[in-house]
């Protein structure tokens, strides 16, 4: 933070040259001095602090939550697209040896697991038995169904591209009639789970912005509170990154309290939630369930946070902090 | 060690505060610079603290030409030099020992060193017994003496001050005024603006003073042109 080499190389014209072993460490010392009195500055304002902290921790939780969301939603179109099975109907023409012919030629081709013919005849009885039509059928001269063929894409192909390669091969075959595949709802899903995606990435982006720009404004505030010292520190040869750091500093922990507040708010509202989505996933007979952040994913959103935070201090800093001159300290 | 040649400093079209100014001072001269209220003594201060630029001419100080110096290498010219304010400019929100620390700090000294040199500062203006008070807790005199430290104790080579008896009476001013004598007498290059005529007059040292931004006296060195 605020790494600035040129804080070795002091120049005390009269000052015996330190090693730059102990300066180092002096070095370092203040980094530490000046990072645990910035915190104990939140510390004593905890109202303030928690306020912004709560701004931040909302600004984060929501796309992260969205982002989780959407991974739970990809998991389930995932565990739906291996049992995508593919149904040829044949032509009313063709007969029941074109059909087992069709059949063959449809299992020789690599992308297919297995096949499965459902003759016209079997069909009828299955629909007679499932549907409860069985008077109204009996009305037909003939069997109206046609051949199916229920096509079981092979592993590598059960993907949405590999099945829709797979239709098109099925459906230039002679005698398909038609090629149906339920991958519909599956695809709609998948559309709606990108646009969902980029939709998560605007707000994020959006509320990142805003969480630079609350804590740009937290921290103008406290430099303006510590205007003052700011003149004597550049008064008695305070670099600029002497002058800043303080304030990278605030904005780190109010980052950190941020990320902090995010992660609790996302592990209360999935405890919340759990119960009522399993139950729902339940009666869907779905393995969907809601994931939550896990340790390291906490970790990352908490270093996010407090770069966010460090980020809009130093967007503050940059505009306020150099227009801090000690020009008009001296008098008439 | 201070140099300045031609210097003028003009803010906008009507108002120029100093007009081709020169003159130069050794190190372990103590000076006055004096002159109106406005005749330009806090801008000339301002050019060797380098809060302001000359228009023209050129600032010198140890050796260093601060017309064309970068912004960021500014702080490290400041280290070399001591200011003391009328007003102190002390922070209220710590003590007197973490005030006078705070050069030191800037410039990265180890802390067991900041300690002895905050002392041997404090003892200095004999204020050793208060490094653990609040200045608000001190007298006038005493702040400013807890300024003086400040301005002191990483020992640099040039020490300025503007008005620093102002708000003091006359013995205190004396005080002071000792202090900085003792100052040059170890080669510390001091410069003293000031209008407290009847002080400058009794300690008889150089005197420089402004008119209008005009220098009318004490442009050469000690006892050419005294005033």
């Amino acid at each position: 933070m605020a790494n600035d080499p040129r804080r070795q190389q002091t120049r005390g014209a009269k000052s015996a040259p330190s090693p730059w072993r102990e300066q180092a460490e002096s070095y370092l010392s203040h980094h530490r001095r000046v990072a645990r009195d910035s915190a104990q500055r939140l510390w004593q304002s905890p109202i303030a602090s928690m306020m912004t902290w709560t701004v931040m921790g909302v600004a984060l939780a929501l796309p992260v939550a969205l982002m989780l969301l959407l991974a739970s939603l990809e998991g389930v179109s995932a565990g739906w697209e291996s049992s995508a099975r593919v149904t040829a109907y044949l032509n009313d023409s063709v007969s029941i040896e074109e059909a087992r012919a069709i059949k063959a030629k449809v299992s020789d081709d690599s992308r297919v697991a297995g096949v499965e013919l459902i003759d016209r005849d079997t069909a009828l009885d299955e629909f007679r038995a499932s549907s409860g039509l069985e008077d109204a059928l009996d009305y037909l001269n003939e069997n109206p169904l046609p051949h199916t063929l229920l096509v079981t894409p092979s592993e590598s192909s059960r993907t949405a591209d590999g099945v829709e390669m797979l239709l098109t091969v099925i459906e230039g075959l002679d005698g398909v009639e038609r090629v149906q595949v339920d991958l519909g709802w599956l695809q709609r899903l998948n559309a709606m789970t990108d646009l969902l995606g980029r939709a998560v990435w605007v707000l994020a982006l959006l509320l990142a912005a805003a969480v630079v720009l609350v804590i740009g404004n937290t921290v103008r505030l406290a430099i303006e509170n510590r205007r003052d010292e700011i003149l004597v520190a550049k008064l008695v040869g305070g670099t600029d990154a002497f002058v800043r750091r303080p304030f990278l500093y605030t904005g780190a922990w109010f980052g950190l309290g941020g990320g902090i507040v995010a992660w609790l708010l996302l592990q209360i509202s999935l405890w919340w939630l759990s119960g009522p989505v399993e139950r729902l996933a339940g009666l869907y007979r779905s393995e969907f369930s809601l994931n939550g952040l896990t340790f390291d994913g906490g970790l990352a959103l908490i270093i996010a946070a407090m770069l966010l935070g460090w980020l809009g201090a130093w967007v503050a800093v940059k505009r306020h902090l150099d227009d801090i001159e000690p020009g008009e300290i001296a008098g008439g | 060690m201070i140099e300045f040649r031609q210097v003028t400093k003009r803010y906008d079209s009507d108002h120029t505060a100093l007009r081709q100014v020169n003159f130069g001072l050794e190190r372990g001269e103590l000076a006055f610079l004096t002159g109106h209220s406005g005749a330009g003594k806090s801008t000339l201060l301002k050019l060797i603290m380098v809060m302001e630029r000359p228009s023209a001419g050129e600032v010198i100080v140890g050796g260093q030409v601060l017309n064309t110096l970068p912004r960021r290498q500014v702080p490290y010219i400041r280290r070399h030099i001591g200011v003391v304010f009328q007003n102190h400019k002390l922070l209220f929100d710590r003590t007197v020992f973490d005030n006078v620390a705070m050069p030191l700090e800037v410039m990265g000294t180890p802390a067991r060193d900041i300690g002895r040199r905050v002392r041997a500062a404090l003892d200095k203006v004999g204020l050793l017994s208060k490094e653990k008070m609040n200045p608000l807790q001190l007298s006038g005199g005493e702040q400013q003496r807890v300024g003086i430290a400040r301005a002191v104790v990483n020992k640099p080579p040039v020490l300025l001050a503007d008005e620093p008896t102002g708000n003091l009476d006359p013995e205190l001013s004396a005080d002071i005024m000792r202090l900085f004598a003792e100052f040059s007498q170890v080669g510390v290059t001091v410069l003293i603006a000031s209008h407290d005529i009847a002080l400058i007059n009794d300690l008889g040292r150089r005197k420089l003073t402004l008119d209008h931004g005009r220098l009318v006296s004490g442009v050469g060195p000690a006892g050419g042109l005294h005033g």
